[in-house]
């Protein structure tokens, strides 16, 4: 942890009416690594990703991207900065009224000075990165709920972006489905080497990509830790987390010994 | 105590109100902006919208239309007949058109047709994060989506307004000369004679107004759907706010109908 971190949360609060759901948010995020935000669900994970987007502004607290105060910045910059930025939503939010390569031609349309030919080019190799080859007309409500998120990652890596955010991207998908999800990420990161930072209760499996696993809750950053740290962290909280997760087996195992 | 709630809940709606106006007039300024914004201009985004918003509203302009100018005549003839100057029927018909009805029913039929979908289409649009998505990809949704809907509007409405004024007097034309048998000859005359370009300004101005209204309003209650008090959530709530927009828009539409008039005379 010698390096700079390039996205940084200082004492992020955030409440809606009476709620106060972030109680002051510290996290630090490192490049290259994959950063894994953890914690029971409604708890304000995904909330943290929209506040480094900067989608939503915190009450009080700082959110540092490249060392700049995202709350200082003017739109141009802010503009710049998202241009960094990937993100595949919880629902993959596509253009439902687009087909599966407008979708994933969009950033370049809008964003670059691209020929159409060199368009097709980049969509079509991303795609296929994804294993989507023969899709390209189908419109995203034709699409298996796994389908819809490899096509939500493709946008999100259309422009090759430095940082790529994961809102629970295996949730409503079943074992093959996220395991098949895990690998077009674990994919794609050797081949693009981004930043990720993934918000996801699929515990333990998530730890495997993980480089720090950070526990959300209560409001606060507990802790954030390489996994192996983590899951013997003296922090009753993640205790508690961890032995919630992952000690079903260890029960059976008392059970069965 | 009542008296203390009764002052805590209206202020509460007053703020809300404030804050809802306040959000809408910083939207049109920051669609406003980014139009005349130039890079990268899409033309095929603002031809789409105008086929959209215009060309398919056609077909409702000119029924809407042709009735409205068939009554005219209708109710034009039998009154003008009482006092003898059936002859200037023409006149009356068109007038009435060019000035007050063909903008203001133009408008309140294309708010029906194309408002709402406006209105539906971006509320869903903000409900499914797509807008958000839009944003994280450093891609202004004011500019790519608002600005073309807003440039279509407004080049359509004085169109579609043109197409219902037409319409309309020869649906007058119809019932008035055709089936009730006033003057073809003093039908025309008289409406040449009396229609001066200030009526046509006016009627021009007012559908410019209006295509206004109706896009700001409906995109901006869609854009702005998670906001509602009433909670903007789901279908339910893009369906609410849908309504919302047209009641709205319908009302604006007719209240500054009355003040542009009362500018402009």
């Amino acid at each position: 942890m010698n390096t700079e971190p390039i996205i940084q949360l200082i004492d992020i609060k955030k409440g809606f009416g009476p709620q106060q759901v972030l109680k002051g948010i510290n996290l630090s995020i490192y490049e290259g690594k994959t950063t894994v935000i953890v914690g029971e669900s409604g708890k304000g994970k995904s909330l943290i990703i929209k506040h480094i987007l900067g989608l939503i502004k915190p009450d009080s607290g700082k959110v540092f991207v490249f060392g700049k105060d995202l709350n200082k910045m003017s739109g141009k910059e802010l503009k710049e900065i998202r241009s960094y930025f990937g993100v595949l939503f919880q629902n993959a939010a596509l253009f439902d009224s687009m087909t599966v390569f407008d979708n994933v031609a969009l950033p370049l349309r809008e964003r670059t000075r691209a020929s159409e030919g060199d368009i097709a080019g980049m969509v079509n190799e991303k795609l296929k990165l994804m294993d989507l080859e023969g899709s390209n007309e189908k419109f995203p409500a034709q699409l298996s709920g796994g389908m819809r998120k490899r096509v939500g990652l493709a946008r999100a890596l259309v422009l090759n972006p430095r940082i790529v955010f994961f809102d629970e991207p295996t949730t409503g998908l079943d074992v093959a489905k996220s395991n098949e999800i895990y690998r077009v990420f674990f994919r794609t990161q050797t081949k693009l080497g981004y930043t990720a930072v993934i918000v996801s209760h699929d515990v333990p499996k998530i730890f495997k990509l993980a480089d720090y696993v950070a526990l959300l809750h209560d409001g606060i950053i507990q802790d954030c830790l390489p996994p192996e740290d983590f899951q013997t962290s003296d922090n009753p909280f993640i205790r508690e987390f961890v032995e919630k997760t992952m000690g079903l087996i260890y029960e059976s195992e008392e059970v069965e010994g | 105590m009542i008296l203390l709630k009764f002052l805590e809940k209206s202020g509460e709606l007053g703020l809300y109100y404030i804050n809802q106006a306040g959000r809408m007039v910083i939207f049109l300024l920051h669609v406003i902006i980014s139009t005349f914004k130039l890079p990268y201009y899409k033309v095929s985004n603002i031809t789409k919208q105008i086929y959209i918003i215009g060309s398919l509203s056609i077909f409702v302009i000119v029924f809407t239309g042709a009735f409205t100018g068939m009554v005219l005549g209708l109710q034009g003839y039998n009154t003008l007949k009482k006092f003898g100057s059936e002859g200037l029927l023409g006149s009356a018909v068109a007038l009435s058109l060019i000035r007050e009805l063909g903008p203001v029913l133009a408008a309140l039929m294309v708010t029906g047709r194309a408002g709402s979908a406006i209105c539906a289409e971006i509320g869903i649009m903000r409900n499914s994060e797509q807008i958000d998505a839009l944003e994280c990809m450093a891609i202004d949704p004011h500019k790519y989506i608002m600005a073309p809907k807003f440039i279509a509007t407004i080049v359509s409405m004085p169109l579609l307004t043109a197409i219902f004024n037409v319409v309309g007097i020869f649906g007058g034309y119809l019932v008035g000369v055709k089936l009730l048998g006033a003057s073809e000859g003093s039908y025309f005359t008289s409406m040449y004679k009396d229609v001066e370009f200030q009526d046509v300004y006016m009627g021009f101005v007012k559908s410019l107004c209006f295509g206004l209204l109706i896009v700001w309003i409906c995109a901006a209650k869609g854009f702005y759907v998670h906001y509602e008090r009433t909670g903007g959530f789901g279908a339910e709530g893009v369906s609410r706010v849908t309504t919302y927009a047209v009641v709205l828009t319908s009302v604006s539409i007719l209240v500054f109908d009355y003040f542009i008039t009362s500018l402009l005379l």
